[in-house]
């Protein structure tokens, strides 16, 4: 080759090119060559051993789907079960007329819309002799009328298949969830080696979340086929492995208590033991039967749920985002004690308005006139506002959101579900991406009784207060304790390490807070629901009470109607038991309670109810089923009342 | 305005019948080979009319595109070459963005039809190979090199993520006998293609699994009787009895009881040998072998550089499909989703491959006037 040429060189250029395609399809020619080549040797040269292997080829394999793991709660209660279920199914080829056999068969078995058109979908992708499903999960009545007019339908025919069930239906909707058929968008997601001959999938909750744990791994036969590839025997089968159960912290008795303690209230309730994070009851309020999910949910069924307007889809306790009001107050205080801001015995002259300086805006106390003089225990107590917008002052948005934030707030807890809400938690940095106006102090004073931008879930709470009553020790929520192979039955548990280290430093501060909870129950908000009466342990607890709307007019303050609070407040309440050695904590919402302590608290007790009854415990007289109605006009002097407009409503956005 | 515009557009259609400048040599191997491909297809996909009649129909509407960018000078598609390429790339981009999350994505959802952007690489990818070489310095120096290894890497890369190793191949393929055939010099070649060699072992870590597992599945076939294994095993029983003269049409054992895979798309060329043997299979891959022959002559024709490299790299990609799906079918080469082209069932490939012949057809209507 030449020295390089300074300016360009058409013919030059052209001749260099010529030299290479030439090149270029004397290689092409013999790379083919080498291709015919290796035909040459299948064709030829091993054409009979070939032949032989086409004329043998009689043996084609076939999936077995793995069974699906079975999910029980901590005691083995089942929760979710394969049963034996029967489809109808047509082969297409033996069908002489489809149209008329549908028609015919419809007088039998009832044909829905849904089915049809899914057997029509499916009919058309699929081979003559291969059948396809037609009706799943058969009626006995069904499956006889079927049986006593079978002869005027060849090519159709009942199979068994193995459903999943979900013996408490409603009652774990929200923590199970539930599986649902393989749909076009999953096959794209899904490894088809795994789910070879597998119908259905883990749509939500566990049921999702734990999906390769449970699903297994498939196995397959070698069936020997006929010349129109019918098949003819089973040569080999090589078993699949089922999925491995789950055994869940749920315990049913909690569950079942907290779901009829709402008694159909929206609203939601998680409670944790604070020693490992487990979870051991999670509802949410209404909800829904999963067992309509997994042969296909109907659309009259499908849109009834959807258009409810209490959305029973809608897993509140995971996704509902909330003002949590007075319940961080404890959390507050805690700060405030931690940062070395406050001491216990410092008191604050609560005279039932507090005004920053220079502003004519006001924040209000819960109390006409305040509550006087309160130190920490009382302020808890009494949820005096004062006292907690003077800390959230003195801590600083930043010491106070760092400090929140180590509690969960504003993040995901980590629980082993999919789709959990973060909430809110106010800060500089979240304002800053969200409003063009910078930090005000009043968004701190506010945020010191948990209003303004904040916003947690029922979770979120629940992991909170579970932290705190753990004396510190954070653990992300757990639904999964152990898993088990189907083969040797062992339970094997899963870990759960802390998170972190203990936010505690002293133990003398846990000391406080604590007090500070028990005496909301003994003197406080819980005394008037008498949320300690008759049970074995003490509890210790702190209620809230959010405004979902801003005030707008005056009827607010003169109409102390309770059915007209309840519909413009949320009730929160959250505690723990025993208190000296806590084993249980919740946290409970309301979407319509009028105040937190009435309303919210006693669904906690009954919660704990079914904790302690669990243990062994003898309870004494339980407290009343709802708290004594209030004289009109006159709402309980410790009833906290939300003290600033928010014009954040928690509601399901 | 509208007017005028209006006169222009009778006078191209007009022009598109009346005068169509296509090389018939180069035509009529595609017709034929359009022919076999609706044959063998009649008899792979069981005589169904639908698959047939659809095939046909992506046929007509290559034909047409082929048609229409004939009529385009070489010069207008080199004007356009940047923004075709950057156009498309960012389409990638787009879909790598869109695809977060999802195990596989390639696809765009244009509401009417979904379209694979890397599909377009296929032919803007040469083209800017081209375009950047056009004005350069031939052959070229490490520089310009290095230049087109970005240009290729870059959207080739990114297909290979989507994942779709066989089009990240043929788009990498395509932008590589640019470089070629600009006169690269050998013993560069042979030094990047040492380093390549000398990568191999870092890329195996870069592979997806199932990626892996098809090659290493290549090596024992028995070790995956569900999957790629039973592919390969059942590709070779059907290609070996076929022998010398084949099953004769519609008599593929093979693929009439569903014991061969994908044997509409993929697969197809193993129905094809099975019925028609090795004389079948020599024929085809020498109809191949004439077009890509009659593609390179149109290039040593062409009248300038960029015509040249662009009408060379298409010939000679045309090639990559053949050998890689050929070498599958074979058992020579792992599963990579690439189709016997022309002959497979399906989706864009053939339509994308005629509008890249109408590239062909109108670099020939531009050739130099003597040689």
């Amino acid at each position: 080759m030449k020295k390089r040429r300074s300016i360009k060189d058409p013919r030059g250029e052209s001749l260099l090119f010529q030299r290479r395609a030439l090149a270029g399809f004397v290689l092409i020619v013999l790379s083919l060559c080498l291709l015919v080549s290796r035909f040459v040797f299948l064709q030829v040269m091993h054409h009979d051993e070939f032949v032989t292997r086409s004329q043998a080829n009689r043996v084609k394999p076939r999936a077995i789907p793995p069974a699906r793991g079975l999910i029980y709660d901590r005691n083995g209660v089942l929760l979710a079960d394969n049963v034996p279920a029967f489809r109808l199914e047509v082969v297409p080829e033996q069908v002489k007329d489809m149209p008329a056999l549908l028609a015919a068969l419809g007088k039998v078995v009832p044909l829905g819309q849904d089915d049809l058109d899914a057997f029509r979908k499916q009919l058309a992708q699929s081979r003559r002799f291969e059948s396809v499903p037609l009706k799943m999960h058969l009626t006995e009545d069904e499956i006889d009328r079927f049986a006593v007019n079978r002869w005027r339908f060849p090519g159709v025919d009942v199979v068994p298949y193995l459903t999943r069930r979900y013996p408490f239906g409603e009652l774990l909707a929200h923590v199970v969830g539930y599986v649902g058929r393989i749909d076009a968008s999953d096959v794209e997601r899904l490894d088809p080696k795994r789910y070879q001959g597998t119908s259905h999938v883990g749509r939500s909750g566990l049921e999702r979340s734990y999906e390769d744990v449970l699903h297994g791994t498939p196995g397959y036969e070698l069936l020997e086929v006929n010349a129109d590839g019918r098949t003819q025997r089973v040569l080999e089968t090589h078993p699949p492995i089922p999925g491995k159960n789950l055994y869940l912290s749920i315990d049913v008795r909690l569950q079942r208590a907290a779901e009829n303690a709402f008694a159909g209230r929206p609203g939601a309730a998680v409670a944790i033991d604070p020693r490992n994070g487990q979870v051991l009851a999670m509802v949410s309020v209404p909800t829904f039967d999963p067992n309509l999910f997994v042969n296909g949910i109907s659309q009259a069924d499908y849109s009834g749920l959807t258009n409810d307007p209490d959305k029973p889809l809608y897993n509140r306790a995971l996704r509902g985002v909330y003002p949590p009001g007075s319940t961080v107050k404890p959390f507050l205080a805690l700060g405030g004690l931690e940062y070395g801001v406050r001491r216990p015995e410092d008191t604050v002259l609560s005279t039932g308005e507090f005004c920053l300086p220079g502003q004519k805006r006001c924040y209000r106390d819960d109390t006409r006139g305040g509550d006087g003089t309160v130190n920490m225990v009382r302020a808890i107590e009494k949820s005096t506002n004062t006292y907690f917008y003077k800390l959230a002052l003195d801590l600083g948005i930043d010491r106070l959101s760092a400090w929140m934030s180590r509690f969960g707030f504003g993040s995901k807890t980590g629980i082993d579900l999919v789709g959990e809400a973060e909430g809110i938690l106010p800060s500089r940095e979240w304002k800053a991406q969200h409003s063009k106006f910078g930090w005000f102090p009043g968004e701190t004073v506010i945020a010191g009784i948990g209003q303004g931008y904040w916003t947690v879930t029922p979770l979120q709470l629940g992991h909170a207060i579970a932290t705190f009553a753990g004396h510190g020790v954070p653990y992300a929520p757990r639904l999964v304790m152990a898993t088990a192979a189907v083969t040797d039955g062992q339970r094997r548990p899963l870990p759960n390490p802390p998170t972190g280290p203990s936010l505690i430093r002293k133990a003398s501060e846990w000391d406080v807070v604590n007090e500070g909870m028990r005496a909301v129950i003994v003197s406080g908000t819980g005394r008037l629901a008498r949320l300690n009466d008759g049970f074995p342990y003490l509890i210790s607890g702190k209620s809230g009470t959010a405004e979902r709307f801003s005030r707008t007019s005056e009827a607010y303050d003169t109409n102390k109607n309770t059915a007209y609070l309840a519909t413009r407040h949320r009730a929160w309440f959250m505690g723990y038991t025993p208190s000296d050695d806590p084993q249980i904590a919740a946290a409970v919402v309301l979407e319509a309670g009028a105040w937190g302590g009435t309303d919210a608290g006693p669904i906690m007790r009954k919660i704990f109810d079914a904790w302690a009854l669990a243990k062994g415990a003898k309870l004494g007289v339980s407290p009343p089923a709802s708290a004594p109605p209030l004289e009109d006009g006159n709402p309980s002097p410790v009833e906290d009342v939300p003290a600033q407009a928010s014009s954040t409503d928690g509601a399901i956005p | 305005m509208i007017g005028v515009l209006h006169v222009r557009l009778r006078r191209f259609l007009r022009r598109l019948l009346t005068r169509p400048r296509i090389d018939l040599p180069l035509a009529a191997g595609l017709f034929l080979l359009a022919s076999i491909g609706l044959v063998t297809l009649y008899s792979a996909g069981d005589g169904s009319l639908p698959l047939v009649g659809g095939q046909a129909g992506r046929f007509v509407l290559g034909g047409v595109l082929l048609l229409v960018v004939s009529r385009i000078p070489p010069s207008v598609l080199r004007s356009w070459t940047p923004w075709l390429y950057a156009g498309s790339t960012a389409l990638l981009v787009v879909v790598a963005i869109l695809g977060e999350g999802r195990g596989s994505v390639r696809w765009l959802d244009l509401g009417v039809m979904r379209f694979q952007p890397s599909e377009l690489l296929k032919l803007t990818m040469p083209m800017m190979v081209a375009w950047y070489l056009h004005s350069r310095q031939l052959p070229p120096g490490w520089k310009d090199i290095a230049v087109v290894g970005a240009l290729i890497a870059i959207p080739a890369g990114l297909i290979a993520e989507q994942p779709d190793l066989g089009t990240a191949v043929l788009v990498a393929a395509a932008g590589a006998f640019a470089l070629f055939l600009s006169g690269m010099a050998w013993w560069r070649i042979g030094l990047l293609i040492g380093a390549v060699a000398g990568m191999v072992p870092v890329g195996w870590h870069f592979l997806h699994q199932y990626q892996r597992d098809r090659v290493l599945t290549l090596l024992n076939p028995e070790s995956d009787p569900l999957g790629n294994g039973w592919h390969i095993i059942q590709s070779q029983i059907a290609v070996g009895s076929g022998g010398i003269f084949g099953k004769g049409w519609q008599h593929s054992t093979q693929s009439r009881l569903d014991f061969l895979p994908e044997h509409t798309t993929d697969f197809i060329f193993a129905v094809f040998s099975e019925e028609f043997g090795l004389v079948g299979v020599c024929s085809l891959i020498a109809l191949y072998a004439f077009i890509i022959g009659r593609c390179l002559w149109i290039a040593m024709e062409a009248r300038d550089t960029y015509s040249r490299l662009l009408a060379g790299a298409i010939g000679m990609s045309f090639f990559v499909y053949v050998f890689v799906n050929g070498g599958m079918v074979a058992g020579m080469l792992p599963v990579v989703g690439v189709p016997l082209p022309m002959i497979s069932y399906g989706g864009t490939s053939a339509v994308s491959l005629l509008t890249g012949f109408g590239v062909l057809m109108s670099i020939h209507a531009h050739r130099k006037t003597h040689l």
